[in-house]
């Protein structure tokens, strides 16, 4: 039976199955627009917390740490309550569609990237201070200068935030209610279908799943040994 | 920047961490011109007090005045610091200088060229500013300052482990910027390249300015037992909260004095 269903796999994949592609089409854009929507937001935050001094910066900085590891199923249920009927946020009809889904992703992969990339800037903040403030550059051309010397680093903290969000099922399973068609995507397809038997289009999406998680790497490796060729890292 | 406000005077200038004074009760009224060389031993607070003339930290008590005036921003403006390990942007030769020119408003690719000539970096434009030796990315951070056109020109032992190549082009540099009218801030061990610099020394020590004076008389009548000391190749140690020790070659042998210059071999100045 496993023989068949990696055949089977191979099959769909070769051919280029309709549901297959639109599966792996829409856990790209969840996930690609929940990573666009957490870099605007974390990096921000990491950013501030970096270059800034404030009353509870300590605080905040072990609250955003503390955030990375929220699990998926707990940011599902609060945004399934928000955006639920009787929730604050039921007005807007988000529950069951890619939006809420994208919603999840980035609230769980904020705090990852506002972590991550608070690593990178204060470290290369407290290399640069000292001359930034020689240069009298205004916060803003700092944080300018900052994020863009660290752009290596950062597109790796970024990949990193797509490998969680590619891989996520817990959160988008509550609130996309998997539905085929609609908010049906790769991890969420995964589960169904194994429970189902259905082993060959399972195989196939975790085939597609592994295949990107290898691209991702493949390009994080590349932009890590240019970065470092260049003495840019 | 009127020459007056290259005038630099400090008023009872502090400095203190946890209640442990860093730089204590500073007095100084430099000229307005040439070059001014400090001195001292290591941990003395040369470095915190070249940042707390240039604004980069500010005093826990007194004043810097520029010209008879607290620092404003045209003043820092006008002023530029080479650091002891210079901070390069992690971007080419050419996007370093033009960071420092960009945001100075000076887009000037003449300039740009010029100053890389002068440093001999100019062969380099494209290079990755990391990728470059000791000496090349002091010079590099020597150009970028000169970027600024700076009034006031602040070194922290911008030669400390250089070639002497590399030396001597900074060197040359910073005399002809002091001649023609920057005023030069510069700190060094090399008693050598301080009498070759610099018109008049003030020697630090324990966070104290122990001696300021003209570099001739400095060096041949230091005043100053520190100051005494540390010409003639003499250790320095601290003595509890009391003052300092002194610790003769002999106490120690001689092989493990380390001496800068050799008062001997000190040029005129």
């Amino acid at each position: 039976m496993q023989e068949s269903a990696i055949g089977l796999a191979f099959g769909l994949i070769l051919r280029g199955d309709a549901n297959l592609l639109e599966i792996m089409g829409l856990s790209l854009r969840v996930s690609l627009s929940a990573v666009c929507l957490s870099l605007v937001l974390g990096l921000s935050a990491g950013a501030a917390l970096a270059t800034t001094e404030f009353r509870g910066r300590a605080l905040a900085t072990i609250a955003v740490n503390a955030l990375m590891s929220m699990p998926p199923v707990v940011v599902g249920l609060l945004v399934y309550l928000a955006l639920s009927r009787s929730g604050p946020l039921g007005w807007l009809g988000l529950l069951y569609t890619p939006t809420a889904m994208i919603i999840a992703q980035t609230i769980l992969i904020t705090p990852l990237i506002a972590a991550l990339s608070r690593q990178v800037i204060e470290d290369l903040y407290i290399e640069y201070k000292d001359q930034f403030l020689s240069l009298q550059l205004s916060t803003a051309q700092q944080i300018k200068a900052l994020l863009w010397d660290a752009r290596y680093s950062l597109l790796t903290v970024a990949l990193a935030g797509l490998g969680r969000s590619l891989s996520e099922v817990g959160a988008v399973i509550i609130v996309g209610g998997n539905i085929e068609h609609l908010t049906r995507v790769m991890t969420t397809a995964i589960a169904l279908e194994t429970s189902k038997g259905d082993l060959g289009l399972a195989l196939a999406l975790g085939i597609l799943l592994l295949g990107l998680a290898l691209l991702v790497n493949a390009i994080l490796s590349g932009l890590n040994l240019t970065a470092k060729r260049q003495a840019y890292a | 920047m009127p020459e007056h406000s290259q005038q630099l005077t400090l008023n009872d200038v502090s400095f203190e961490v946890g209640g442990k004074p860093l730089v204590h009760r500073v007095n100084l009224s430099l000229s307005s011109n040439g070059a001014t060389a400090i001195m001292g031993f290591n941990g003395a607070g040369k470095s915190l007090l070249l940042k707390l003339m240039h604004g980069i930290v500010q005093p826990s008590a007194g004043t810097v005045l520029w010209g008879g005036q607290t620092s404003t921003a045209e003043h820092k403006l006008a002023q530029a610091m080479v650091f002891q390990k210079p901070v390069l942007l992690r971007r080419s030769v050419k996007a370093n200088m033009d960071f420092v020119l960009k945001q100075r408003r000076r887009p000037d690719t003449t300039l740009r060229q010029h100053l890389l000539e002068q440093v001999d970096l100019l062969p380099k434009l494209r290079q990755p500013a990391r990728l470059l030796s000791g000496g090349e990315q002091q010079r590099l951070a020597l150009a970028r300052a000169l970027a600024c056109k700076p009034a006031v020109l602040f070194l922290d032992e911008a030669t400390a482990s250089l070639d002497p190549a590399s030396t001597a082009i900074i060197e040359r540099i910073v005399a002809k910027e002091a001649q023609n009218g920057t005023k030069v801030i510069f700190i060094t061990h090399d008693a050598a390249q301080a009498a070759r610099l610099a018109q008049d020394i003030v020697f630090m020590d324990a966070g104290k300015v122990a001696e300021y004076s003209n570099a001739n008389t400095f060096f041949t009548q230091p005043t100053s037992a520190a100051a005494q000391a540390y010409l003639s190749g003499q250790l320095y140690v601290e003595h509890n909260d009391v003052g300092r020790s002194e610790i003769k070659p002999s106490d120690i042998g001689q092989n493990q004095i380390t001496h800068s210059a050799p008062m001997d071999t000190l040029g005129e100045n």
